[in-house]
């Protein structure tokens, strides 16, 4: 009983999703979705008012006044 | 709406604070001792818990996850509850992840020295303590997440994402790489061989560095900095770049650390392209940092905490130019297995981990004993003390790492190793390495003097228990801002902030990992490489329990001056039986890969009882015990068993014969040592040590033993030639 568990696990780790067609393509996937996101969070930095940031960046500094608990 | 009054949590600050002052300095008296060990091997005495290879594993574990470690939960208690405007969720919760943290340092203490160790750099702890880290990080984590869910401001500000990515990626790491099987409560083997094993390893080993010595500093760089200068961050945009490219990449790096070795060339490519990226999301951090300090100049002059944090994050931008240059495959070629490399890590650790630290402890002690630094002065004389000792550190070693390659590489005008005497290369940087220690050393002294002042501090102000704050509670109703982003809306998700970190983090280890484990033609394999005999593994249990990894490579890479120095490079197929892997990365002594079979059994044998008089001048500690011990076969039985789990290719049953083969071999040995005339005890560890130590890079000798199955006769170590020296 405690060898069948460890071969499960050991399956499941060494021997695997050989049998996954086109698993060629995941890294292509997995770099889209990297650049896009990357791209995406650029362009949102480029076109928020600078006025949010300079409010984000007081938080550490102004710790009477919560700043940011209703929006 | 009413404002809320509610009370910060000092205690559990003050008690990580403790902790990491204690472990702070033992770390770092541990590293001296290593240091020193490495001038004069005296310094190893003659006790086995206190020679280098055990050492060395107890200092790197102590440094990190002790000084570092508690240093982390220090800077995240303090900052989280202020960041949140909310006291932790749980303080029982806070108490479990600081003693549990505790003890489990001090099972680290009790087990490194006595040589219980898995035998993978900075995860060298066995199972049952694997088991009890990752389940105080989860509480760790817990915590976390609950105080985020009861929090007081909307946005999540920079530096939480930054826990929130260390923490579910120190987990990840921390499981994929601990899976092992045990065959006791103190031994295991690691599921993963070779190739894969050391791939896994690194993936870990470097995102340690990463995710454990990176991403938490960050975040308190980004909270404390703005609080010791006053002032904002420079540039809240920058942040949230900084934050995704940087995890994004760093979780690729890894193969780095594998240049030239037996993994497969494109992990290596993939390993050398996103270390070079790296420069970027780095340094963008480091100015954001720096720039912080933008016409606050002044203030430096006069703050210490402000000193150390403007060097912590020099040494940051120092150490992250420096790995994506070392990280080119020609760089790497020179730096790989040198001290070069022990001296780029400890601009990162003394620099920037260790002065971060020290900066935020003298933020924060003042603080919450409600007074002033007791003395200036002393800290003045830390800063300096220490940054000398920085200097006086890593420049040795430089120095040290580039001779070595030099000397390792040079051939004379008839085509012959200039230095064909590893020996040589050791004794001409001992005094690099004698200045290192001194560099340590005041290193030290420096750090004693923080602690002289800290405390005495604490002794002239009276400590804040609890500090009152008070701050209106979350809006029920979000009311969003006209035109927000989209990233706005994962800004203020705490959720959703930690499973896009683990996505991210986690494509990169899967595309890194998965493929050598998928596809068979990664991991090349070679017919005549079998299982080692019964004997030769309970050597190689010696060997890893003796940490011999930590000064020998078993990794001969492709270079004329390699195999000109030590044979045939080595291939990934020699490796699919080692769980785990013992390449090592790091060369004090000589590569050790194919040494079987190239001394006889006697040399060996005083070799190791004293190497001095093999090899006059040379560092490495003598192993008496290994001739007064016997070989405990208990276990034998149970470790091929354990192997047959992981896929070695024993004859059925034959963990049944495997204590019978084993003493045959060890009488064969025995009876070859006589012959010298060497009287040796039977069944003494040493002849298990030789047994390992002779089979090494020997299955693809063509004149190698055929060991078709395995029976008695195969079990008798045959020897090839042997070359006197």
């Amino acid at each position: 009983m405690e060898g069948l568990i460890d071969k499960i696990m050991l399956k499941f780790v060494k021997h695997h999703m050989e049998t996954i067609a086109g698993i060629e393509i995941y890294p292509i996937i997995s770099f889209i979705i990297f650049f896009t996101f990357f791209v995406a969070v650029l362009a949102y930095l480029v076109f928020q008012r600078k006025e949010y940031f300079d409010q984000l960046s007081m938080m550490p500094l102004d710790e009477e006044n919560a700043s940011t608990n209703k929006h | 709406m009413e404002k809320e009054t509610f009370r910060y949590d000092n205690t559990i600050v003050r008690k990580f604070a403790f902790a990491t002052m204690a472990f702070g300095i033992i770390g770092m008296l541990v590293g001296l001792t290593a240091a020193l060990q490495m001038v004069d091997p005296w310094w190893n005495g003659l006790t086995s818990w206190l020679t280098f290879g055990r050492i060395r594993p107890l200092h790197t574990n102590a440094v990190i996850f002790a000084f570092v470690g508690n240093g982390i939960f220090m800077g995240v208690y303090y900052s989280l509850q202020r960041l949140l405007k909310t006291r932790m969720w749980s303080d029982a919760l806070s108490n479990i992840n600081f003693w549990g943290w505790q003890l489990i340092i001090l099972s680290a203490v009790v087990t490194l020295p006595l040589g219980i160790t898995s035998g993978k750099e900075y995860a060298e702890l066995e199972w049952p303590i694997d088991i009890a880290i990752a389940l105080i990080w989860v509480v760790f984590g817990l915590n976390m997440f609950m105080t985020i869910l009861k929090r007081r401001e909307r946005h999540l500000y920079v530096a939480i994402w930054f826990y929130i990515a260390t923490f579910v990626t120190v987990a990840m790491l921390h499981i994929v790489n601990s899976f092992e099987l045990p065959v006791s409560l103190f031994k295991s083997y690691s599921w993963y061989a070779g190739v894969q094993d050391a791939l896994v390893q690194w993936w870990y080993g470097h995102n340690a560095v990463a995710f454990f010595l990176t991403t938490p500093y960050l975040g308190l760089m980004y909270y404390f900095i703005p609080k010791a200068a006053n002032r904002p961050v420079y540039s809240y945009r920058l942040s949230i770049v900084h934050f995704w490219a940087l995890i994004f990449i760093y979780i690729w790096a890894g193969p780095h650390h594998l240049l030239y070795t037996a993994l497969p060339e494109w992990a290596q490519n993939i390993g050398v392209v996103f270390s070079f990226m790296l420069i970027a999301p780095s340094w963008g951090g480091m100015l954001n940092g720096l720039l912080t300090l933008r016409g606050a100049w002044d203030r430096v002059r006069e703050s210490a905490v402000l000193k150390f944090m403007v060097v912590a994050v020099t040494c940051y931008g120092m150490a992250t130019f420096e790995g994506p240059l070392m990280s080119l495959k020609n760089v790497n070629a020179i730096s790989h297995f040198t001290d070069w490399t022990v001296g780029h890590v400890h601009i990162g650790g003394l620099g920037w981990n260790g002065f971060m630290t020290f900066g935020i402890l003298y933020y924060l002690v003042p603080k919450l004993w409600n007074t002033k630094m007791y003395s200036t002065k002393l800290s003045d004389f830390h800063f300096w003390i220490g940054t000398l000792g920085i200097i006086f550190y890593a420049l040795p070693l430089y120095w040290a790492g580039f001779t070595q390659s030099l000397m390792w590489n040079e051939f004379t005008k008839e085509g012959f190793l200039a230095y064909p005497n590893f020996l040589e290369t050791v004794t001409q940087v001992k005094p690099m390495y004698a200045a290192r220690a001194f560099g340590g050393g005041i290193y030290i002294i420096g750090v004693i003097a923080m602690l002289y002042n800290l405390i005495m501090t604490m002794k002239q102000g009276s400590f804040q228990k609890e500090e009152e704050a008070s701050a209106l509670p979350l809006a029920k109703e979000y009311e969003p801002h006209k035109g927000e982003g989209w990233h706005r809306a994962i800004e203020r998700r705490p959720v959703q902030m930690l499973i896009f970190s683990l996505i991210a983090v986690a494509i990169g280890g899967a595309i890194e990992i998965i493929p050598t484990m998928l596809i068979d033609s990664n991991v090349p394999t070679i017919a005549s490489v079998k299982p080692y005999t019964p004997l030769e593994l309970e050597g190689r249990d010696i060997y890893i329990r003796e940490g011999c990894y930590n000064c020998h490579s078993q990794m001969i890479r492709p270079f004329r001056s390699e195999t000109e120095r030590y044979g045939e490079y080595s291939k990934a197929g020699e490796f699919v039986y080692d769980h785990p892997f013992q390449w090592g990365s790091k060369r004090t002594g000589p590569d050790l890969h194919r040494i079987g079979a190239k001394y006889s059994d006697s040399w060996h044998f005083n070799h190791m009882l004293d190497p001095s008089a093999m090899s006059p001048g040379t560092i490495m500690p003598s192993y008496p015990w290994l001739f007064e011990d016997e070989l405990n076969t208990d276990l034998t039985a149970g470790k091929i068993r354990a192997m047959q789990t992981l896929g070695v290719p024993y004859a059925e049953g034959y963990d049944q014969i495997a204590v019978e083969e084993l003493t045959y071999q060890s009488e064969s040995i025995a009876a070859n040592l006589e012959k010298d005339g060497i009287q040796v005890l039977p069944n003494s560890e040493i002849l298990a040590l030789i047994a390992y130590l002779q089979r090494l890079g020997t299955d693809i000798r063509p004149s190698a033993p055929q060991r078709g199955e395995y029976g008695k006769s195969n079990a008798v170590v045959e020897k090839p030639e042997i070359v006197q020296k």
